[in-house]
């Protein structure tokens, strides 16, 4: 039974860690080409799950069609955030910057919470199917399409930045400003485009997590949990980002297990990662694939 | 942040001693004097609950500070203050309640509790800076978040813990008149504390590695030394301010600790002004006011249109959370050295009136 449990638990932790990775590869899609730290994060996830609710429960139009308009929406939204609010900042320090985007979280969360409640609103219902058994285990379909929707996403952003011009241009941004801009790379537009892709991935694991948990405001405690996952990967490295979320959802979710089972404090599934964000930045503080900054004088 | 250095014409001081005067001139110190002059007998002309509003801000003012010392003058950035003020209120209760140490006592040993605390922090923390900090900050306020809620034996766990009103010779503070005075007492001695710090060599290395830190190290200055030095003392304020409110409220709760209060602090020290002291009091003015006019502001639409359409009277909650975040976004595009800086200007005109140059 104990065995069992645990077994069940990681596997969710798997799940969700994937989660965790695609919103933590958008993450570090914006740190990376921008230089911004986006503590809104979580913010787009709560946009985009609610915008796609909305769509759902106003005019019961298709899932499939709310959820195009939702990226649609998401994609115009990132682009509107990154130039009313981010590049007027470009330049500045680095706690303007870092205080922008928590006012820019407090301020959606609000603005969220006003128009659509604070009670928690479930998705319809998208599967006739709760769950499958796979290998003698009850996996939810929920879990199974988020997990198979996360790994779609990392995939089509691998082909993104080795085929398009424009994962190119961003390549060469986050490898060297100056010199991209100088071959041709118009800086403002890559901004833009790592906004407004973060935004829609973030809006898609937004949507996906709405439909496992149902929309409150808790989707958007996911952009805090986005923290450790980055920092055990490493700040601006995307592999690093699809690991640390899958290492840190197991790590909650395992944590989880010993707390049940053995420890009984409560509460350890959300502390945890916290723990290990602080162990790790003392042991290898720019994390397993970031690039350690080095100073010259 | 260097505008500050560039000093405005007719700006007349010629010796070292002048130039690091607690006032810039005269006019500033009679000024200082007259507005405390006013506040001492401003129980006898305001409202109990404009007086709670000023108490308010005198507790946020002493957290703030301590905030401002360590974001605005060291450059180090902290998003978990608010466990450090929560921590202050819990331990001057517990000192209170398990040792029976009077509470005018208890405030400052909570205070110096608290700075043990933020040393303890500190330390880890002067490992890593800029965005790393931050982040690790994050960590610290939910850590010690879950903490409060374990700690039955320090805070209560989920009752809270009772904090008994302030009482010196057999009298008690336990009005809104009365403890004005304490905490008024208390605000000007921090602020006067760390005009004098910022006077120092202390201060002046805690500019020093805000400013360039490699520089700072290489003039001798001892980075990790100063580093926690400045969490120290952020946290010996957020400590003071904290228990100052637990004494005010008589009653600690763990819930109100959270990560809200710690941005509401560093939204506070981006509109008063980072590096700025007395900017630090506005800011906290400004944090304090803010809600009570944006529900005036609310009140006074109600049952118009717009009240109708967006339901706002419900709304109330949300719009002051989101006036929150709206302002620190504004405050950062368009004022980002924050009302001191504006205040500086102000006076600079009326000083140079006719000819500003």
């Amino acid at each position: 039974m104990a065995f069992d449990f645990l077994i069940q638990l990681l596997v969710n932790g798997f799940i969700i860690g994937l989660l965790y990775g695609v919103v933590a590869m958008s993450f570090v899609l914006i740190y990376k080409s921008s230089q911004v730290v986006n503590f809104a994060q979580g913010e787009f996830l709560l946009v985009g799950a609610w915008a796609c609710w909305w769509l759902l429960a106003k005019f019961s139009i298709p899932f499939y069609m709310a959820f195009f308009i939702t990226l649609i929406f998401m994609t115009i939204f990132g682009i509107l955030v990154q130039m009313i609010v981010l590049r007027p900042l470009i330049g500045e320090p680095i706690i303007s910057i870092i205080m922008v985007t928590i006012g820019l979280s407090i301020f959606f969360q609000a603005i969220m919470n006003w128009m659509f409640g604070v009670f928690t609103e479930p998705f319809p219902e998208i599967f006739t199917t709760k769950s499958v058994n796979i290998l003698g285990l009850n996996v939810q379909t929920v879990y199974l399409m988020s997990g198979l929707i996360s790994i779609l996403i990392m995939v089509s952003f691998a082909l993104f930045f080795k085929k398009s011009r424009l994962g190119l241009a961003m390549r060469a941004t986050a490898f060297d400003q100056q010199a991209a801009q100088s071959l041709g790379v118009s800086i403002k537009q890559v901004f833009a485009a790592a906004w407004a892709i973060s935004a829609m991935v973030s809006a898609v694991a937004g949507v996906v997590f709405g439909i496992v948990n149902g929309i409150s405001s808790g989707i958007a405690f996911m952009g805090i949990k986005v923290f450790p996952a980055v920092i055990l990967g490493g700040l601006d490295s995307v592999l690093g980002a699809i690991l640390g979320g899958m290492v840190i959802g197991i790590l909650e979710h395992f944590a989880h297990y010993l707390d049940v089972q053995f420890l009984q404090v409560g509460n350890l599934i959300r502390v945890a990662p916290f723990y290990a964000l602080i162990i790790i930045l003392m042991i290898k503080p720019y994390g397993f694939f970031g690039t350690k900054d080095i100073e010259r004088v | 942040m260097n505008l500050k250095n560039s000093r405005p014409c007719g700006d007349f001081r010629t010796s070292y001693k002048s130039d690091m005067s607690m006032f810039e001139d005269k006019k500033g110190f009679y000024l200082a004097i007259a507005g405390v002059l006013l506040l001492l007998i401003s129980p006898t002309y305001l409202d109990s609950y404009l007086l709670s509003l000023l108490i308010y801000i005198g507790f946020y003012a002493i957290a703030a500070l301590g905030l401002n010392i360590l974001v605005g003058f060291t450059g180090q950035i902290s998003v978990g203050h608010a466990v450090f003020f929560g921590f202050g209120a819990f331990a001057s209760a517990w000192l209170n309640n398990n040792f029976f140490i009077p509470v005018f006592i208890s405030i400052p040993l909570a205070a110096i509790l608290t700075s043990l605390i933020g040393i303890l922090f500190g330390i880890p923390a002067a490992r890593v800076k800029g965005l790393y900090l931050a982040i690790a900050t994050l960590a610290a306020q939910f850590i010690m978040e879950d903490f409060f809620s374990r700690a039955t034996w320090f805070t209560g766990g989920v009752d809270g813990a009772s904090a008994e009103p302030l009482k010196i010779f057999g009298i008690f503070f336990d009005s809104d008149e009365k403890y004005f005075y304490i905490v008024l007492f208390w605000v000007i001695v921090s602020f006067i504390l760390a005009t004098n710090l910022m006077r120092t060599r202390d201060g002046r290395a805690f500019l020093a590695v805000r400013d360039h830190y490699l520089s700072a190290e290489m003039m001798g200055i001892n980075l990790t030394k100063y580093r926690i030095l400045s969490f120290g003392i952020s946290s010996f304020f957020a400590g003071l301010g904290g228990a100052l409110y637990g004494h005010y409220l008589n009653f600690v709760s763990i819930e109100e600790f959270n990560i809200q209060l710690s941005i509401s602090f560093l939204a506070m020290i981006i509109i008063g002004g980072l590096g700025s002291i007395r900017g630090s009091m506005m800011g906290a003015a400004f944090m304090v006011f803010l809600p009570e006019i944006m529900d005036w502001l609310t009140r006074s639409l109600s049952g118009t249109n717009i009240d109708n359409l967006l339901s706002l009277s419900d709304a109330i909650p949300f719009i002051k959370e989101a006036s929150i975040g709206l302002v620190i976004i504004l405050f950062l595009i368009f004022e980002p050295n924050g009302l001191a800086y504006r205040w500086g200007q102000i006076r600079a005109w009326f000083k140079l009136y006719p000819f500003s140059y």
